[in-house]
């Protein structure tokens, strides 16, 4: 299983983890995976269409998957995969 | 036991030592770039002329420091003093260390500036600076060239607030000579907790001027440019021409989108720091590098709907203290053009996990604002483009993540 980096506005849907493990030949089975362990977690991460939200990022490793294959893009379980939302708190 | 005077010293070295003339060292730096000239006289004779490009390293520190600027010991490095005497010494000291091409210039600064040569009157710092900036002057890195550049530079904190307060003070404390601060706001005692400019005492004063009171206690080099207004899109170029580099340490989405705009229009380095919690990002958007901006990251805000209200959020007030002084150390190193910037890079801090991370940030050549084929070409309406109706309503100090 790999590695899902959780961000602290959706730890809540995690019982606070900051680090998950989801199975998963894809991103989009990764998140499937997740949905199913963290019900309501995919709405936060996919728009109506099933596309990643615009202001939502997801990297496998250090790479933005949108360069890669998108939701296609393949994960295997060494891999570390990051959920990086906007976040505009700077005061 | 046996002794030579100087004099004969001197006149054995002769014997040992290859010299040029000023002509030729003159035609050498014509012809190759690879000779390395180090002037090594002492500070106060440096200060009334030095040779374009050489490098000064003082006669006293040159065996100390010389392989710091010069690893290779088969690269040309010819030698000035004053008068060509001191450089002998100088270049027999080197050639004891191994550098195997070493002259010395026969006659020295003198016989150059008799010659007619060109030669510069270099800026430097006074006596205070140099006591002052000393830790910095004294690495390679910075020396006193960089020091200059660092008092040259204007600085424009959008923000001082979490990100800013840490950013502003690390900034005026390295001696950085312009620091602008865009803020409308007042001190309100829970800024307290990590707005570490302020004081219990400024409290109700506006943040600019609290800014601006503690930086002049610090630091009397630098200038203090206190804009006390909101950043719009009616102002942004106004404020933002009039610096060199940016840093964002502002709390909403609008601002966030309308600094990055105008600094892609401008192509000036914006310096992006954001904090959550327990988390902060940093970056430096820098399109006239060839990197991403904001827009290449997040290319659309999150809805209001998905925005909770300021007091859902919150912040360890130690988070904005990491993320605001990383912020300055990379716009130090941008002023002093050393190392690698965080560009088309985005660096997470978690505190909880006490994990840095860094993460690769593509460029979009689709991109609205830096791509190929540009359709915002102008700042526009920001909290239009948020979905926001009344942008003041919320208050202010919100730490707004993307999910609700």
């Amino acid at each position: 299983m790999a590695t899902v980096r959780i961000p602290s506005p959706l730890r809540r849907y995690t019982n606070g983890q900051s680090k998950v493990q989801a199975q998963g030949g894809t991103i989009n089975e990764l998140i499937q995976n997740l949905e199913a362990q963290y019900p309501g977690i995919q709405s936060k991460l996919l728009d109506e269409n099933g596309n990643i939200k615009r202001y939502v990022n997801v990297f496998l490793n250090d790479e933005e998957i949108r360069t890669l294959q998108g939701g296609d893009t393949p994960v295997s379980d060494r891999d570390e995969v990051s959920i990086i939302p906007a976040m505009a708190g700077g005061r | 036991m046996s002794y030579i005077t100087s004099d004969q010293l001197i006149a054995r070295l002769r014997r040992e030592i290859p010299e040029i003339d000023v002509h030729q060292l003159h035609d050498l730096l014509q012809k190759n770039p690879d000779l390395v000239l180090v002037d090594v006289r002492e500070t106060d004779e440096w200060a009334q002329g030095r040779i374009e490009g050489s490098l000064h390293i003082t006669r006293g520190f040159l065996e100390l420091q010389i392989e710091t600027y010069v690893p290779d010991r088969d690269r040309p490095v010819a030698l000035l003093c004053a008068g060509g005497v001191r450089s002998l010494l100088a270049a027999r000291d080197l050639q004891q260390m191994g550098y195997r091409r070493v002259v010395s210039v026969a006659g020295g600064f003198s016989a150059w500036k008799n010659a007619g040569y060109p030669f510069s009157t270099p800026r430097m710092l006074s006596e205070d600076q140099r006591h002052r900036y000393s830790r910095h002057t004294i690495m390679p890195e910075v020396g006193e060239e960089g020091q200059l550049k660092l008092l040259d530079a204007r600085v424009l904190l959008i923000g001082a607030g979490g990100l800013g307060s840490p950013a502003a003070i690390y900034l005026a404390a390295a001696g950085v000579g312009t620091i602008g601060i865009v803020d409308f706001d007042v001190v309100d005692t829970s800024n307290l907790q990590r707005q570490i400019i302020h004081r219990l005492e400024d409290v109700d004063t506006p943040k600019v001027e609290s800014a601006a009171r503690a930086i002049a206690q610090l630091n009397p080099d630098v200038k203090v440019v206190g804009h006390q207004t909101q950043i719009t899109s009616q102002n942004a170029f106004d404020i933002i021409s009039q610096y060199d580099i940016v840093i964002n340490g502002s709390d909403n989405f609008p601002t966030r989108y309308l600094v990055n705009d105008a600094c892609v229009l401008l192509g000036k380095p914006l310096v992006d720091g954001s904090i959550f919690r327990f988390e902060g990002q940093v970056t430096v958007y820098d399109t006239s590098r060839g990197g991403p901006c904001y827009r290449c990251l997040y290319p659309d805000p999150p809805p209001p709907g998905e925005v909770p209200s300021c007091a859902e959020g919150g912040v360890l007030g130690v988070l904005p203290g990491v993320i605001g002084s990383l912020q300055a150390a990379e716009a130090i190193k941008l002023i002093l053009g050393k190392g690698d910037p965080l560009v088309g890079r985005l660096l997470l801090y978690d505190a909880l996990d006490a994990e840095f991370r860094t993460l690769k940030v593509p460029k979009n050549h689709n991109c609205p604002v830096c791509g190929d084929h540009p359709t915002v070409t102008e700042l526009i309406d920001y909290q239009q483009f948020c979905g926001i109706p009344h942008p003041e309503a919320s208050g202010n100090g919100a730490h707004q993540p993307a999910f609700s």
